[in-house]
């Protein structure tokens, strides 16, 4: 019997498996540093809290550096120290924030190294949280995958369980690419079984749940939703497939159409804007290969709001999730 | 290190930095004439003949003496990040001309493979992180690499090239203030040719300009004439060496740009009298009168011809140079999901 003494599998928050992967990476390698805004005390979620202690104590403020609230600066730095022979992390801490850093990770980290044919690099992981976070409006709530999957020269990939932030962090902190790495800001307490010993290569989705019915592929928080939903229909006798994409680009075009060719029917469903998202690119991919019927759920076109009643409608949920589902498939 | 009191050191210092500034000179001249012809463009009809460079040429012409002075006082192994100006700050960092050459041409033997071209002309064996089509996006850049120098406990520095127009966007503030906070090795030299594109800069530009908005932050600035070379050399000379024991500072070197916005640009929109005062002052003029003055006038011609003849090699050489297969278009894009286009 094989008995793997480096696998334990221990209980995590989302946050706390991020944490980990980030300092295991930071003991392998000097060249990997952090910066962003508050860091120093832990980075505003706690995801630079590591057993109740911040990062900045066991690292050093030079590793995982406190920055002023200069988001260009920020970005371009990294692009800078990566230019020079480290491997930054950059901390957003919400992609809203991100905005004001564009110029440097779309004309910068992205083009640098092709335009210069392949002089320097810019080995980079942007961690800019997404999505809808309880009352916190239109300027803190955005899911904005879709921009950086557009954009050649990004990798983008957008974690869904604890088990795969951490994974997926030590994959794109060992790629030597330029990750967009898309962490949910509802997703952050999410406790799970995590295997600090599991390789997840960038780029690999994960069928979270075997069906026969419908392929549902879906990424981040949405993957909770649609578990959720699955379980649903289940008892209604609808068998669901459910893919976690979990890398947007590259995405597992194998895995998706392999199940869609079974199931002859796919519905993406996404947290961000349903008009242009990632979901038309999986949707039409389908459609082109397989020819068969394709569905995509997403947010509608509108801010996210404030008050409960407003929020709710850009929430993408089980019950609108299962209810898509069932009006497709006549139930 | 700038020239000392003695004449005979005064003249090699001189007669170095004229080389320099002769080969900026001949090199922009030589590009200038290869960008014209094919589309029209600022109010001139195309002609019949193709242009044998296709891009846009930001041309330094007539601010050799900044490029030449700051770079005189970096090592090869400090680092540079440029402005879309970026030829003169190149060629003064070392990098190869004929090389140079081919990026213009687009050719598989440029700096940059034929990916970059004159816009982001990059010669990382020399330091030389970079041109940026992008005002003022070198200066974040250049933060970022010296914050990895000074890290790494190393005695080299940064020199972030940037122009008059950079100090009006947001990382011009946001880099300043950073370079400040951590005590990093940059020296930032505000290049002031006195317009943005084709507006003057003082018409868009509140308060005192660069250094006072420097000296705001904390840094140390200094002003020089950016077309007196030797003025450049030593005040370069004293920031660098600061710079070096990790103070940021901040060199504003006023000249003049000669040309257009870009090559093709014949820059009618500027005040013809200006114009005349300003060729009048011509750098390599300037420093060609002192090396007469320090009996090095045949030299000094010598210095030209010798420049002229370099870049007629480097034109010769990217003529027929081939450009790049086109399957180069799809590598240095990324390793993972390196194949995947779609």
């Amino acid at each position: 019997m094989d008995v793997t003494a480096t696998s334990a599998v221990e209980t995590l928050s989302y946050a706390q498996a991020a944490a980990a992967a980030l300092a295991t990476a930071m003991d392998a390698d000097p060249r990997i540093v952090a910066l962003g805004e508050d860091l120093g005390r832990g980075g505003v979620f706690g995801q630079y809290m590591l057993d109740g202690q911040p990062l900045a104590t066991r690292f050093g403020p030079e590793r995982i550096i406190d920055t002023p609230i200069s988001e260009a600066n920020i970005m371009g730095a990294a692009v800078g120290m990566a230019l020079a022979g480290l491997k930054p992390v950059v901390e957003m801490r919400v992609i809203d924030f991100a905005l004001c850093g564009m110029d440097e990770l779309v004309n910068q980290a992205a083009k640098n190294r092709y335009m210069f044919g392949g002089q320097g690099r810019v080995p980079l992981v942007v961690r800019m949280p997404i999505g809808i976070w309880t009352a916190s409006a239109a300027q803190h709530s955005q899911s904005l995958e879709a921009w950086f999957a557009h954009l050649p020269g990004l990798v983008v990939v957008c974690p869904g369980t604890p088990q795969d932030n951490h994974a997926l962090l030590a994959s794109a902190l060992a790629s030597g690419d330029p990750v967009v790495y898309l962490e949910h800001k509802e997703l952050w307490g999410l406790r799970g079984e995590v295997d600090r010993g599991l390789d997840v290569p960038l780029g690999r989705a994960r069928i979270a749940r075997a069906g026969r019915d419908l392929t549902l592929v879906t990424w981040s928080r949405t993957l909770q939703e649609s578990l959720k939903a699955a379980e649903e229909l289940a008892r209604e006798g609808v068998d669901v497939e459910v893919i976690d994409l979990r890398t947007l680009w590259p995405w597992d075009r194998e895995t998706v159409l392999a199940s869609a060719g079974r199931t002859r029917r796919l519905l993406v469903v996404h947290e961000a804007v349903q008009v242009a998202g990632f979901g038309a690119e999986v949707a039409a991919t389908v459609a082109e290969e397989l020819g068969c019927p394709v569905k995509r759920l997403g947010s509608p076109r509108i801010p996210v709001g404030y008050a409960p009643t407003l929020e709710a409608e850009a929430r993408v949920d089980a019950a609108k999730i299962a209810r898509m589902a069932r009006l497709w498939l006549g139930g | 290190m700038a020239g000392g009191t003695d004449p005979a050191d005064r003249g090699d210092r001189l007669r170095a930095l004229f080389t320099t500034m002769a080969r900026i000179r001949a090199f922009e001249d030589a590009a200038e004439t290869a960008s014209q012809g094919g589309v029209s463009a600022w109010g001139l009809e195309a002609s019949g003949t193709p242009a044998r460079v296709r891009g846009p040429l930001h041309l330094s012409t007539g601010q050799e003496a900044v490029a030449t002075g700051v770079c005189a006082n970096l090592r090869r192994d400090d680092l540079l990040t440029s402005t879309h100006r970026g030829h003169g700050h190149t060629l003064a960092k070392g990098a190869d001309m004929t090389a140079m050459m081919c990026e213009l041409f687009g050719r598989a033997a440029g700096t940059n493979g034929g990916k970059g071209g004159s816009m982001h002309i990059a010669d990382f064996s020399v330091g030389m992180l970079g041109a940026n089509g992008v005002v003022a996006a070198g200066i974040p850049i250049a933060t970022g690499a010296a914050h990895a120098l000074k890290l790494a406990k190393s005695d080299r520095i940064v020199c972030c090239f940037f122009g008059d127009g950079a100090i009006n966007r947001g990382p011009f503030l946001e880099g300043l203030n950073w370079a400040q906070v951590y005590r990093l090795p940059v020296l930032f030299v505000c290049e002031d040719n006195r317009i943005a594109a084709t507006t003057p800069t003082r018409t868009m530009t509140g308060g005192e300009g660069a250094a006072a908005r420097a000296a705001a932050l904390g840094l140390d600035t200094l002003t020089v004439d950016g077309n007196d070379v030797e003025a450049v050399d030593s005040a370069a000379a004293r920031l660098s060496t600061q710079v070096r024991a990790g103070r940021p500072a901040l060199l504003h070197a006023i000249t003049y740009r000669f040309k257009g916005h870009v090559s093709v640009d014949p820059g009618r929109y500027r005040d013809a009298a200006e114009v005349e005062r300003a060729l009048q002052d011509d750098p390599l003029a300037l420093a060609r009168r002192r090396l007469s003055e320090l009996g090095l006038g045949d030299e000094a011609q010598r210095i030209v011809d010798a420049a002229r003849a370099e870049v007629d090699a480097a034109l010769a050489a990217a003529e027929c140079a081939p450009f790049p297969d086109p399957s180069r278009a799809y590598t240095d894009v990324l390793d993972t999901g390196a194949g995947r286009w779609t």
